[in-house]
């Protein structure tokens, strides 16, 4: 038995969520490509084909719907498929299975077939990579009624939402920050983390409310170190669950701040920030001072990584937005 | 194109026995068959022409939003799906109604798809409706489904096992016109790498609506299968013992773990492809009469006339298939919308703040209407 507090990476965090789901269940399956004699391309599920067998961790042929629709199959035979996408930007050839098949069969059978599948998707940039590797694909997802959609930022979330999503019986988008893959943080293995779906305070303050979830989340605690040390007290939440969206931490961090800042690295125009900016001013209009901003990638195809730190919101940027915001 | 073996088929197009080559090796999945079992398919048959039927003139007097006939591709759904055993399990596309009459789905729960009245219609876990899944309208997509589920079905070892309880094969359907889809060459490359055991049934009617299927492909569909690596032959799908034959045997192989196989079955959609559409756009008069000319049950009394098959077989069949469709037709007209709740429940198998919220508010705002507040 490990320590009952690591320290760990996120990548390997998972691979422990992962590790621990397919002993409990030996429904579970992973499949993708490259996920078993090389571990996958982020060494995700290292060691995992090792140790359950090529019959649970399939490396597959290299087509992204055969991989949701077969795993929709195996979740009619009762299996709990576990999908990686390789990287962001190759989700799409898995659209319909996702969006017509995944998210639909549930309600179509009146609930008589649930879909308990859990796909990967690494996602985001500051990585320095090529076209289609770094997008943030999941407003797409958010958008779609019969999904779940969730995304870790730090380590011990990443241990224990895997397992939780696994559990669901409904299928989970999971969204991997992957710039937060490497960098280390407490994993507790003994206490589990907040639900699935709830929103977390994760540094407090009465000043101004900015939430975003995962890899932007560090980039929040940074600004919010900043606008401290200017005499700003800044109150940070990590969103975690894209769908459902847990709007009561939200809308009583608004009531107490009355300015709220939503940040993402996915463009703008149509998604999860927006969603939110409309749901606070629908349901706390009377706690805001000033309007809800939106701090979020440019609504352009993802540029030239040489450029990428241009077009992804960084710490300056939402210390504008907070002066913003403060100047109502 | 280069010479190659007639399609399998054991009746002639006027009903006499007389298997060709390609038949020859097909001969011995024929010997258990029993003249009642004949009959039965001959009933399955003259049973889904004459509900299809019904359901068109339904449809026609605004009872349903639409029915894709079966008519004419009878033998070929008929052979197949009494050639599965229970234990396997069939993908339909959506056109599939002989297939749903032998697993034994209520005709009504199509029925009740084509109204509006419900999205997937039947239980497809439920054990009366014969591991017969729901239709499927996006074309081709159910292939994977149905390849995913013959590798659990491996997984779970129930396959090759011996024991014929046990072993389990897969059957998909798909039309001409899904061939050309990805999902179907993708079923086809997992199927192959995976060994699944699975046999891909598909009906060439000749037409995906109004494009032919020279538009699909270049070479005989069953050829493409070859190229992914799976054994496949072609036959006379409006003969229903080729038919038979032919899933009897790919379904045993693939049950005895010999992976999968693909079969291709010659048909014809005669008439419309829905209710909405006007085939006389693009069939032309010559092409359906040659067609009608081999209608699979036509043919198939011609044999069992053959054969001795009484008169008062065929006057009760006829009577046994009209009180079938006058059953559906009452039963269509009493079917009910569903619960407005009905679109909220099971969006998701477990609580979603989303839809709770949004059925609570559509419940206040009916009540509200009604109470005229
Ligand atoms: C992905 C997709 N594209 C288009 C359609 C509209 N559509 C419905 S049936 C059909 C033709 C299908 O032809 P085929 O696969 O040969 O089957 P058939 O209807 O002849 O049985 C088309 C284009 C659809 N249902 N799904």
């Amino acid at each position: 038995m490990a320590a009952s507090v690591e320290e760990l990476p996120l990548a390997k965090a998972l691979n422990a969520g992962l590790r621990a789901a397919m002993a409990t269940d030996d429904r579970v399956l992973l499949m993708g490509e490259d996920i078993g004699t090389l571990g996958g391309v982020f060494r995700v599920t290292e060691g995992l084909q090792d140790e359950f067998g090529k019959k649970r961790v399939l490396d597959t042929p290299l087509a992204e719907s055969g991989i949701v629709g077969t795993a929709i199959g195996l979740a009619m035979r009762g299996y709990r498929p576990v999908c990686e996408i390789q990287f962001d930007g190759f989700i799409f050839p898995a659209f319909d299975q996702i969006t017509s098949q995944l998210a639909k069969m549930t309600n179509r059978t009146s609930g008589a077939v649930h879909m308990p599948v859990v796909i990967r998707v690494p996602y985001g940039g500051h990585i320095g990579a090529v076209e289609h590797h770094q997008e943030s694909p999941e407003a797409y997802f958010a958008h779609t009624a019969g999904l779940r959609v969730v995304s870790p930022s730090t380590p011990n979330d990443a241990y224990w939402m895997i397992q939780e999503a696994i559990r669901s019986d409904d299928p989970v988008m999971f969204f991997e920050p992957k710039s937060r893959y490497w960098p280390k943080g407490p994993v507790d293995f003994t206490s589990s983390a907040a639900p699935l779906h709830a929103t977390r305070v994760v540094r407090t303050g009465t000043d101004v409310t900015l939430l975003a979830h995962g890899a932007m989340v560090s980039t929040l605690l940074q600004a919010a170190q900043v606008a401290a040390d200017e005499g700003v007290s800044v109150e940070v939440l990590d969103l975690r669950s894209l769908s459902p969206i847990d709007f009561g931490p939200i809308i009583s961090s608004v009531e107490k701040t009355g300015r709220l800042i939503v940040c993402q690295e996915a463009p703008g125009f149509v998604s999860v920030g927006s969603e939110i900016a409309a749901t606070v001013a629908e349901r706390a209009f009377f706690s805001l001072q000033s309007p809800v901003l939106r701090v979020s990638g440019f609504d352009t195809p993802y540029p030239a990584s040489k450029i990428e730190t241009f077009y992804l919101p960084d710490a300056d940027r939402v210390l504008d937005a907070i002066d913003r915001s403060l100047a109502y | 194109m280069a010479e190659r073996t007639p399609a399998v088929q054991f009746l002639s197009i006027d009903g006499k026995f007389a298997p060709n080559e390609a038949a020859e090796q097909y001969l011995p999945y024929l010997a258990d068959l029993t003249a009642s079992d004949h009959q039965q398919f001959y009933r399955d048959m003259a049973i889904t022409r004459r509900f299809d039927e019904e359901c068109t003139n339904l449809q026609r007097q605004g009872q349903m939003g639409l029915w894709p006939p079966s008519h004419g591709q009878e033998a070929a759904q008929v052979g197949s799906a009494r050639a599965a055993r229970p234990q396997d399990v069939l993908f339909p596309t959506y056109r599939e109604h002989a297939a749903a009459l032998v697993r034994g789905v209520d005709i009504l729960d199509i029925v009740s798809v084509m109204r509006g009245a419900s999205l997937g219609g039947w239980n497809p876990n439920d054990p009366k409706n014969g591991n017969f899944r729901n239709y499927t309208l996006v074309i081709g997509s159910q292939t994977l489904h149905a390849t995913g589920y013959a590798m659990g079905v491996a997984f779970d070892g129930a396959v090759g096992t011996g024991d014929p309880e046990i072993d389990t094969a897969v059957m998909v359907y798909f039309g001409d016109g899904s061939t050309s889809q990805g999902d179907v060459s993708e079923s086809f490359v997992f199927a192959a790498s995976n060994q699944t055991p699975q046999v891909f049934f598909l009906q060439n009617n000749h037409w995906a609506i109004s494009v032919p299927v020279s538009t699909q492909s270049r070479i005989p569909l069953y050829l493409r299968a070859q190229g992914f690596g799976i054994p496949s032959v072609q036959i006379d799908g409006n003969d229903v013992l080729a038919s038979y034959a032919a899933s009897k045997r790919h379904l045993d192989e693939a049950r005895s773990g010999e992976g999968p196989a693909m079969i291709e079955a010659l048909t014809y959609r005669i008439g419309a492809h829905t209710t909405s559409d006007d085939p006389t756009r693009y069939q032309t008069p010559e092409q359906l009469a040659y067609w009608v000319a081999r209608d699979p049950i036509i043919r198939f009394e011609s044999y069992l006339r053959s054969q001795g098959a009484p008169e008062q077989f065929f006057a009760d069949t006829v009577a046994e298939a009209n009180d079938f469709a006058a059953d559906l037709r009452h039963r269509t007209l009493a079917l009910e919308a569903p619960s407005l709740a009905s679109m909220f429940d099971n969006v998701y198998a477990e609580p979603h703040a989303l839809t709770t919220d949004q059925l609570a508010w559509l419940d206040a705002y009916e009540l509200s209407l009604r109470e005229g507040v």
